[in-house]
């Protein structure tokens, strides 16, 4: 019963919701433009503004510099050939681990195929060396410190962006579309080919750009494989920064990433809104799509399930390898190097250990920020205003949320250093506040998030919220009872990846963190970088503990994800 | 859900539309209609998809901004309250029930908390034909289950109108009609003052004391159904009534039609009747055989193509002798 609406009552003041949702997209804008668009501007600006005026000399300086031309043509490279081998292994395995009937072991499968992009890059790049470098178990093929290592490397990392994306929508297409194909007389092949296909197509696509984006600003994968003759423009970036000194070269490919960058983003974004598009798919939790009823599909399946065997256990060999090598001591085996990392690291000054409890707690704390920031700007973006301008600012802002993805983590890094010395003017010195890692690390895991609770919650059916409010519930109460039983749940899901991303984030840390307090992926980082076999061995054994903490931290979130539907990752 | 603190012994009771006018960018889809709805009286909206009858319906609901008029309860106008302050249900064609909730927190969704909240839901859940379904999930409902329960969920916080749109549409046909009766009696029961949005005018004719035809945006005539069909108000809604063929009343044959007089006469599947002494006679077109008969288009001169019901089988091309059935011819005023 709604009592007696009173006149004063009934009005609604528009003010407080309009306050509301100002404040609930300014305060994560806010964050953005102080802790990412800032400090990249900032470093941007170092490139290009000399003794107060601007000066576009170190564009053409550093682009006639072989080496420039050498690291961008290696970047698209890299890029490109990840890209390619992933979603030719990725759409068997689509089919394989989401399409074809269901096996034992398929659920365990589709986690085990996951692992490897929740692992910090660096964990990547380490267990490839152990797998490849001349004593590791394919140290034969002589793969050691080449494009090949690398690009595997790569398409270990984002094999599962394709197939979960790619997976995710062909386990709901309706069936009943190539059943029409193949009653109308196409051939197994020809109704793949003009039904299921065009049908994939935008996943596929959206899949392959965000593996573009991944592979071309790689960063600790690439730093701890290529040695001195492969990077990306992100490597290079570091490198001119930190051994070079030369911040014009760093601001000029900042600048050129960000502008490659900028160009996928639009790509994913138009494919994304054609994604939108309505497909016939099955209603959520109904039945299972009968693909063996496909007639044909046997030859399909049996090729696919070959293909996707193979990738599986290629995925597991650098993961196997990284283990063994861990346990490799002198001539035999044993866990001296795990007794190690309880042990101050000679030079580092703190235990593997130590660092590990510091990355979990730097970890926790950018989870948290990035929950905030991106949970909100999830809640304003899922919005549906009325008036043109709101929408447009919305669309705007929905592109801005993304680019942290792809803007050097690195440029990130060193332009936090740069204005947070004398943030706005004020004489307080923020770079060795102990919030300035978790911060920097949570404008890389706000994308994750935004991109993981945003679609469940446009998922929504505006009725429902409609319904809701025509039986009396106000605006606070539609929200808690209609959102949030959904987006609580991505949120949930999303913690883990903002976690496992944080835990790993390599980029902006390797600038910001402490001297005397390192993180792990650091510390695996410098011992990989000392001579002897000691290092080296805990250096794989400090790259197993960070792998089991990420992996363990997704784990646990995953359970989350059996009810939620429409997340991306 | 009484209002007479607010409205005192206003001039109008129910719900009133003044003029309203709904636009979508420069398209206009509902152009300034008047409706009145008496408390406790149940109005149809009747029109083909895409009329505006929807758009209406939501504007009444606050979900729409008005382009232009004003919408009034008991009297106050309702300009700026929103949806959630209104007090008026609304039953979506597909129900849009909460699928993380069970049936019982979806019908007690609108009831405060409290003591009687238990309750309220058993007797909607009884009046629906659904008792002891409380702690059913929703996926397991069927069709028809989940209307009633979306009927009840909507009924639950005793709206002071409750609005249906095409509640029965995504329906098969045997339960649409079962349903269309259990309808009319819950609206009955609870004395729920309603708007039913439909295309199907058995539907409309079946739960409401009256029906708005609504045609691209406008209302052309809002009237009890006897009187909508004995004398529709233009000819667009004698053709969504189904009437088909249209005499003018000072033709010659009108005089066998009813006799002369103002407007057109038009005629309803029907209205003509096989009869060997028939004083017309036409030719049939086509023979359709429906539900045990036949139906026979047969041309007629002066008049046009009318449907007949048959028993015996005629043939295409045939000239058949007919009689006029007056009841089921309808006269066109002005």
């Amino acid at each position: 019963m709604l009592g007696e609406p009173t006149p004063a009552r009934l009005r609604d003041r528009p003010w407080v919701a309009r306050t509301a949702w100002t404040l609930a997209a300014g305060v994560p804008l806010a964050f953005l433009v102080v802790f990412f668009a800032l400090p990249v501007v900032a470093m941007v600006g170092r490139g290009f503004v000399v003794d107060g005026a601007v000066d576009l000399t170190g564009f053409t300086e550093v682009f006639s510099r072989p080496r420039t031309w050498r690291v961008v043509g290696l970047t698209l490279l890299q890029a490109t050939l990840a890209t390619v081998l992933c979603v030719l292994l990725g759409v068997p395995g689509a089919h394989t681990l989401y399409r074809a009937r269901a096996f034992r072991g398929r659920a365990a499968l589709r986690a085990f195929v996951t692992v490897p992009f929740v692992l910090p890059t660096v964990v990547v790049g380490v267990a490839f060396r152990a797998l490849l470098q001349p004593s590791g178990p394919l140290g034969f093929l002589g793969l050691d410190h080449t494009l090949t290592a690398i690009v595997a490397a790569l398409v270990f990392f984002n094999y599962s962006v394709v197939v979960r994306s790619v997976g995710g929508l062909w386990e709901r297409l309706d069936p009943r579309a190539v059943q029409a194909a193949r009653a109308l007389g196409a051939s197994p092949l020809r109704a793949f080919f003009t039904v299921t296909l065009p049908a994939l197509a935008p996943a596929v696509a959206s899949a392959a750009s965000l593996v573009f984006l991944f592979s071309a600003t790689s960063f600790g994968t690439v730093l701890v494989l290529g040695g001195t003759r492969f990077g990306t423009v992100e490597t290079e970036i570091w490198v001119q920064t930190t051994q070079y000194l030369n911040l014009r070269a760093a601001a000029v490919l900042s600048v050129t990433q960000l502008v490659v960058v900028a160009g996928v983003l639009a790509v994913v974004a138009r494919t994304q809104a054609s994604r939108e598009r309505a497909l016939p798919m099955i209603e959520p939790g109904r039945r299972e799509p009968d693909a063996a009823g496909e007639p044909g599909s046997r030859v399909v399946t049996v090729a696919a399930a070959t293909v996707t065997g193979a990738v599986v256990v290629a995925v597991a060999m650098p993961l196997v390898a990284l283990v063994l090598r861990s346990l490799r001591v002198g001539d035999g085996w044993g866990l001296d190097h795990y007794v190690a990392l309880a042990a101050p690291a000679r030079g580092l000054g703190v235990s593997a250990l130590e660092a590990a409890v510091t990355s979990v707690r730097v970890a926790v704390d950018a989870t948290l920020i990035a929950l905030l920031v991106g949970g909100l700007l999830a809640l304003v973006l899922s919005r549906r205003p009325a008036r043109p301008g709101a929408r447009r600012a919305l669309a705007g802002l929905d592109g801005l949320v993304m680019l942290p993805l792809g803007v050097s983590a690195v440029t990130v890094g060193f332009g936090l250093l740069l204005t947070m010395a004398r943030p706005f003017g004020l004489d307080v010195d923020l770079r060795t506040s102990p919030l300035l890692l978790p911060v920097a690390q949570a404008t890389v895991a706000v994308p994750l998030v935004v991109r993981t609770v945003l679609p469940v919650l446009r998922a929504i059916d505006p009725r429902q919220r409609e319904a809701a409010a025509t039986l009396g519930a106000g605006p606070g109460r539609v929200l808690a009872t209609v959102d949030a039983p959904a987006g609580l749940r991505a949120l949930g899901l999303a913690a883990g990846f903002a976690f496992a991303a944080s835990l790993g984030e390599f980029g902006a840390t390797s600038f910001l963190v402490r001297p005397n307090d390192p993180t792990l992926p650091v510390v695996v980082f410098r011992l990989i970088g000392r001579p002897g076999l000691d290092a080296a061995g805990q250096a794989t054994a400090a790259a197993v503990l960070l792998a089991v903490l990420s992996a363990v931290a997704v784990a646990v979130f995953e359970r989350l994800r059996s009810r939620t539907v429409g997340a991306q990752w | 859900m009484e209002q007479g603190a607010v409205s005192g012994s206003g001039p109008v009771s129910g719900l009133g539309v003044r003029s309203v006018s709904v636009r979508y960018g420069d398209q206009t889809a509902v152009d300034r209609v008047d409706l009145d709805v008496p408390r406790g009286r149940v109005l149809a909206l009747l029109g083909p998809s895409g009329c505006g009858k929807s758009s209406l319906l939501r504007a009444v609901a606050g979900l729409e901004p008005l382009a232009s008029g004003s919408i009034t309860f008991d009297g106050v106008d309702l300009a700026g309250v929103a949806t959630h302050r209104r007090g008026f249900g609304l039953l979506f064609q597909d129900g849009q029930l909460f699928a993380h909730r069970d049936v019982a927190g979806n019908v007690g969704y609108g009831v405060p908390r409290g003591q009687g909240r238990a309750a309220r839901v058993a007797e909607l859940l009884g009046l629906v034909g659904l008792p002891g379904f409380e702690r059913r999930e929703v996926a397991t409902l069927s069709g028809g289950e989940r209307q009633r329960v979306a009927l009840a969920r909507s009924l639950a916080p005793r709206p002071r109108l409750l609005l249906l749109d095409e509640p029965l549409s995504a329906l098969d046909r045997s339960l649409r009609e079962r349903l269309a009766d259990d309808l009319r009696r819950v609206l009955l029961a609870t004395g729920t003052t309603a708007v039913l949005v439909t295309h199907d005018q058995d539907e409309a004719f079946a739960v409401a004391d009256e029906v708005a035809v609504m045609v691209s945006g406008s209302v052309p005539q809002v009237d009890t159904p006897e009187r909508l069909w004995s004398a529709p108000a233009t000819r667009q809604v004698a053709e969504l009534l189904g009437y088909q063929a249209f005499v003018p009343a000072d033709a010659p044959v009108a005089r066998l039609l009813g006799g002369p007089g103002l407007g057109q006469l038009t005629l309803a599947p029907g209205a003509l009747v096989l009869d060997p002494d028939g004083p017309l006679h036409g030719d049939v077109l086509r023979c359709v055989p429906r539900r045990g008969r036949l139906d026979v288009t047969v041309a007629v001169a002066e008049i046009g193509a009318v449907t007949v019901w048959a028993r015996l089988g005629e043939t295409v091309g045939q000239t058949v002798r007919l009689r006029v059935e007056t009841a089921a011819v309808g006269r066109i005023r002005g």
